[in-house]
């Protein structure tokens, strides 16, 4: 069964069709890269794929729950969102931070806190960043701040995890090991879904593709099959090659 | 690591609002030492120091306290809300609704028919505006919300001018201008019990929100796929207010500068936890409140100066401070 489908999922907002008609589906260890210009629709999609906006038409179904029969808390807990740009109002402590994205399983008067020390410890393990607990999140850097955040998302551990855009702001570097560790979780059984913008990340990193262009899924399947010049073209309007080698496909942007 | 020193900071600031209320029974032009004062608590002594203790400083520091955390509370909340540290109980319009309500009352005369007239009115004034803002602002974000409240607030402050210019005698006048300037002078039990159930109801509404507002750190986006409804939380905060604040300031007039204060005061304590500042706020503004009121009452010459005078002339200052320190983070 599909971790995460969208059936027929169309936005439209003030006449203007943001997405139409878009149908996918994401299984269990499947790491999907949404690829767009911008103003595809791609953050639309992810936030219609994670009940944030409420679709015109069409339904998007979480482990064969349709979203609308799902109690707000099972969906905060099954799911986790991860917007573009994260703020961060307050100088809070980053184990804080981490622990807010327990906040969907507590109950009236909170969760152990000896639950969710260890729950954050293990989150802040997987994203390498223990070390950091004690750290106030506003002082952290960029690359630091982009996995303290990742650790907030999967603290809950979702069997879906949604990421708009988790690349932005990163350096080379880290825009690795972001992916990396998206992958992790992909292959520890999760359905990961990204919004991204580098098409030769995505052809290396992603199970699979979906191509969106002004609101319709032009072309679904692996990197290989999506990420050829013809759809590129068709897509962002730009010349470019592909290949493989020992690393995996690439992508090179010509003109 | 922050639990102990929360659970301390709440205790410390509890004992030091508990004895700041002490403080205010005791002092005045009248000293009454601790031995007299519970005496005449306790045993109800019909002379005349009694009845000063009982009738008049002992619903004085009660009135004290509900206002002062009805204000911090409220700003603490909203501060979070709008995600905006500059935010405070005024910009919703509610403390301008009231005084609109209490002025009008003075104005048409209607405010001396029976006790309670002037501080109803301010009630019915809050509640309106707030009924208005709410609706200008509805399904708007929090943007909306902040500039429907601006609206409302200026337009009933123009009304208040308005009725200042046409008072119908200089004496009206004067009572709507000492009136405005906020005070805790001369009120009886009967002003507390007449804000004390909206003031407690509203806190608790507020206090509710604490773990809402903590995802809302994050952003409303992540805080709406933790499951927060930001339309109904936006509805519990400002209700909650509107309820804590109209009713403190029906009672009092308008005491600036404690709502947007008392936050940023315990903030750092609370290690910036927008549920665990909600608490210890309310206790801040009680005490800042409790404290202000007592040093009205001492200092020793001219008039006893208003309460909503001191507040302000200590309170802008600090704002000036936040503000500078603002500019530094974001330039």
């Amino acid at each position: 069964m599909s971790a995460l489908a969208a059936e027929a999922l169309t936005v439209v907002v003030e006449e203007r069709t943001l997405l139409d008609r878009v149908t996918l589906s994401v299984m269990p260890g499947e790491m999907l890269a949404v690829l767009g210009p911008n103003g595809a629709g791609k953050s639309t999609l992810l936030a219609a794929l994670a009940g944030l906006r409420v679709p015109t038409s069409g339904h998007v179904t979480l482990n064969g729950r349709t979203l609308e029969t799902c109690r707000p808390r099972d969906l905060a807990a099954a799911r986790a969102y991860l917007p573009q740009n994260g703020a961060l109002d307050w100088p809070l402590t980053v184990e804080r931070v981490v622990a807010l994205g327990r906040l969907p399983l507590a109950g009236l008067w909170g969760e152990a806190t000896a639950q969710v020390d260890e729950a954050v410890d293990r989150a802040l393990d997987a994203m390498d960043a223990r070390g950091l607990r004690g750290r106030i999140a506003t002082t952290l850097s960029g690359g630091e701040l982009a996995r303290v955040l990742l650790a907030r998302a999967i603290v809950a551990e979702p069997t879906v995890l949604i990421a708009d855009e988790p690349l932005a702001g990163l350096d080379p570097r880290h825009q690795l090991d972001a992916l990396a560790r998206l992958k992790r979780m992909a292959d520890d059984g999760r359905a990961v879904v990204l919004a991204l913008h580098d098409l030769d990340l995505a052809a290396r990193f992603a199970t699979r593709v979906v191509l969106l262009s002004q609101g319709k899924r032009i072309a679904d399947g692996s990197p290989a099959e999506t990420l050829t010049p013809g759809r590129i073209a068709e897509a962002f309007a730009v010349r470019a090659t592909v290949g493989a080698d020992a690393d995996g496909p690439w992508v090179r942007l010509v003109s | 690591m922050t639990k102990p020193s929360f659970a301390l900071s709440l205790a410390l600031l509890a004992t030091l609002t508990l004895a700041l209320a002490a403080l205010s029974v005791l002092a005045g032009k009248v000293w009454f030492s601790p031995a007299d004062a519970w005496a005449a608590l306790v045993t109800g002594a019909p002379d005349l120091g009694g009845v000063i203790v009982r009738e008049l400083r002992a619903p004085r520091a009660m009135l004290a306290m509900l206002v002062g955390a009805a204000l911090g509370l409220s700003g603490a909340a909203l501060q979070g809300l709008l995600r905006n540290p500059l935010a405070e109980p005024g910009v919703l319009g509610v403390s301008t609704g009231a005084s609109l309500g209490a002025v009008l009352a003075l104005y048409y005369g209607v405010s001396g028919s029976f006790a309670l007239a002037l501080p109803l009115a301010g009630l019915i004034g809050a509640a309106a505006t707030t009924a208005l803002v709410v609706a200008l602002a509805a399904r708007g974000g929090a943007i909306a919300l902040i500039l429907a409240g601006a609206a409302v607030s200026s337009f009933g402050g123009a009304l208040v001018a308005l009725a200042l210019n046409l008072a119908p005698s200089p004496w009206a006048a004067t009572e709507i201008m000492v009136w405005l300037m906020g005070s805790l002078a001369d009120r009886s039990w009967s002003h507390v019990a007449l804000a004390a159930p909206f003031v407690l109801a509203g806190s608790v509404v507020l206090l509710g929100a604490g773990r809402s507002l903590d995802a809302l750190s994050l952003g409303e986006a992540t805080a709406e796929s933790l499951g927060v409804k930001l339309s109904t939380l936006r509805l519990q905060i400002v209700g909650g207010a509107a309820l804590a604040v109209g009713a403190a300031t029906a009672v009092s007039g308008a005491i600036g500068f404690v709502g947007l204060v008392a936050g940023h005061l315990v903030r750092p304590l609370a290690g910036h936890v927008p549920s665990r500042v909600l608490p210890l706020a309310a206790l801040a503004g009680a005490a800042l409140v409790l404290a202000a009121d007592i040093g009205v009452r001492l200092i020793p010459f001219g008039p006893e100066m208003k309460l909503g005078v001191v507040t302000a002339l200590v309170g802008a200052p600090f704002f000036l401070l936040l503000i500078l320190r603002a500019r530094r983070t974001l330039s």
